[in-house]
């Protein structure tokens, strides 16, 4: 159908998009790359030498890194936990027929739309602070001794926020998938004396299959790089406890000045990404042939 | 065919949804009461502050005094909506070209586009930084507007081509056939069938470039601080501000929770990038 003439215009109308993402991508790329080989601290300007592996070497070897591994894997991982199962709960819940399910969806969504840095201050001071907050309140309310949720238990407070946050995006997901299930189907499973449990477990869970890998994929890309969160909370600490990758690159490039480090930690950072990118390309890839 | 539910059923149903929903729903819900308080009431007990009395209207007038709050506001919309705009004028014969005369190479075009999304920003934090501070753009709306058109291109054109690819091609081959020429088959054919799956694209970036918080707190100070770099000056805790904290807050996200509650059917298409409809 396509005429040469159609097909040279095509190519230009896409050319544009192409430059610009393309330059997007490859030029702090480069930049990054080059910068993570050289001793260079913008606070001692002058010469930037050679500095070969050295870089990562330090930045690996680093014990801050390590808890910053680790913080990373239990923020990511226990959000994800809380968001798939809870947002499942939640997806099968709402599917129910009730009253006033349009007000109740919205709700339940809300809070999704705020942004980051609002929604970690309002839970730090109005839900957190040991005094004033109203887990504080409770806490002391109940008889126990006051709880400094951010000192006490920094990884967890920030996990909750976090999960408040996503957990309305896992449950607008999966109830959109649980939408397009075939009733019927349903239905005849229950005629053959199917349970609950094993409707669910035979029937539910193989049709959210792909939508739940979908929800884990994308969340995981997002909550790599949480940033904002912790930067109103806790600013990483205290002392590493709520330090991430993220956090910490952010924290040896702009406020030590290392560029040669925090470009080494943005390395690593961008390789450990790859990782769960592949993953999630081959997914949406494949449903683009269907 | 569905079956009968009773009205108990749908009630205990309506109970437990709606508890959740609650539950979600209650810290946006405290902030607006809380923005109506003053600030020596707005610390007591949640029942307390309830039926404390006197509603206010001077928390949102003392957050414009502590620091021109609309500047900041200001900020956030033209940001937002700057990047949506230039982002639809590049995306646009992106995503017709590929939609409607797609060759051999567009899968692997449309992959590659996605496959920058996946790029961690922290991994090129350093040289957006330098390059920034090099060019002057730190601090700027224009540099900001362009980087947060970049992160969300890829999402934009993503869109448009599943909703565009939604038009049937024989729509534009009939219209051809009766002597439009392609200005009037664009105004005409085109841009009608367009218009739903272009108002929802916006929609979704204006939301994202809004809560955008990773370069907007990195590339922004006094200036050109968009509402979610400007919040984090709350984060210093100062006597009493949480009527305050709470009015800057309600007013920062109010936009966008309107938007967001009229476009959540789209959000779902344009977040998975069409992998779940």
């Amino acid at each position: 159908m396509a005429t040469k003439a159609s097909r040279s215009a095509a190519r230009l109308m896409i050319s544009p998009a192409v430059l610009l993402l393309l330059g997007w991508m490859l030029v702090p790329l480069c930049m990054t790359v080059y910068f993570s080989f050289l001793y260079y601290n913008l606070l001692q300007p002058g010469s930037t030498p050679f500095a070969g592996w050295d870089n990562y070497y330090w930045f690996l070897t680093d014990p801050s890194f390590t808890d910053a591994i680790y913080n990373t894997l239990v923020l990511v991982g226990g959000v994800l936990c809380i968001t798939v199962i809870g947002g499942l709960c939640a997806a099968i819940l709402l599917d129910k027929p009730m009253f006033g399910q349009g007000l109740i969806r919205i709700m339940v969504i809300a809070p999704f739309f705020v942004m980051p840095t609002v929604s970690a201050l309002v839970w730090k001071n109005m839900f957190m602070n040991p005094v004033n907050g109203i887990f504080g309140r409770l806490v002391t309310g109940l008889g126990f001794p006051p709880i400094d949720f951010f000192g006490q238990y920094p990884l967890a407070s920030i996990t909750f926020i976090v999960s408040w946050m996503w957990l309305p995006f896992a449950t607008l997901i999966l109830l959109t998938a649980l939408q397009s299930l075939d009733q019927e189907q349903l239905e005849a499973a229950e005629m053959d004396g199917a349970n609950w449990w094993n409707r669910f477990i035979f029937i539910m869970l193989p049709h959210l299959a792909r939508a739940i890998t979908v929800v884990i994929l994308i969340q995981t890309i997002f909550l790599l790089s949480i940033f904002a969160e912790i930067l109103v909370t806790t600013n990483g600490g205290p002392g590493t406890a709520t330090t991430n990758l993220t956090y910490l690159i952010y924290v040896s490039s702009l406020l030590q000045f290392d560029v040669g480090m925090g470009s080494a930690g943005g390395v690593i950072a961008i390789i450990l990404a790859n990782i769960v990118a592949i993953f999630l390309m081959r997914m949406i890839g494949k449903n683009l042939d269907a | 065919m569905a079956r009968a539910v009773s009205n108990r059923t749908k009630t205990l149903n309506t109970i437990v949804a709606g508890t959740l929903g609650f539950l979600l729903f209650f810290p946006i819900l405290w902030i607006v009461v809380l923005s109506f308080k003053t600030e020596e009431n707005a610390i007591r007990a949640p029942l307390e502050v309830l039926f404390s009395s006197g509603w206010t209207m001077d928390s949102f007038s003392a957050v414009q005094a502590r620091s021109d709050y609309f500047k900041h506001f200001s900020n956030s919309v033209i940001i937002a909506v700057g990047s949506t705009v230039l982002g639809l004028i590049i995306a646009i014969p992106a995503a017709w070209s590929m939609a409607f005369v797609p060759s051999k190479h567009t899968k692997n075009v449309l992959m590659w586009m996605l496959s920058t999304k996946m790029l961690p920003p922290v991994g090129v934090l350093v040289p957006i930084y330098l390059l920034f501070r090099d060019f002057n753009l730190l601090d700027t709306r224009i540099g900001l507007t362009v980087v947060l058109m970049l992160i969300n291109l890829p999402i934009i054109i993503w869109m448009l081509y599943t909703y565009f690819k939604e038009i049937p091609g024989e729509i534009l081959e009939a219209s051809r056939m009766d002597g439009a020429t392609l200005r009037e088959e664009i105004i005409y054919v085109l841009t009608p069938m367009a218009i739903p799956g272009m108002a929802s694209t916006v929609l979704l970036n204006i939301i994202l470039a809004w809560n955008e918080a990773f370069w907007t707190i990195n590339l922004t100070a006094a200036n050109a601080a968009p509402l979610t770099a400007f919040i984090t000056s709350y984060s210093s805790p100062e006597g009493l501000f949480y009527a305050k904290l709470s009015a800057a807050s309600v007013m920062a996200i109010a936009p966008i929770l309107i938007m967001g509650w009229f476009s959540q059917k789209q959000l779902v298409r344009g977040l998975t990038f069409g992998a779940v409809k």
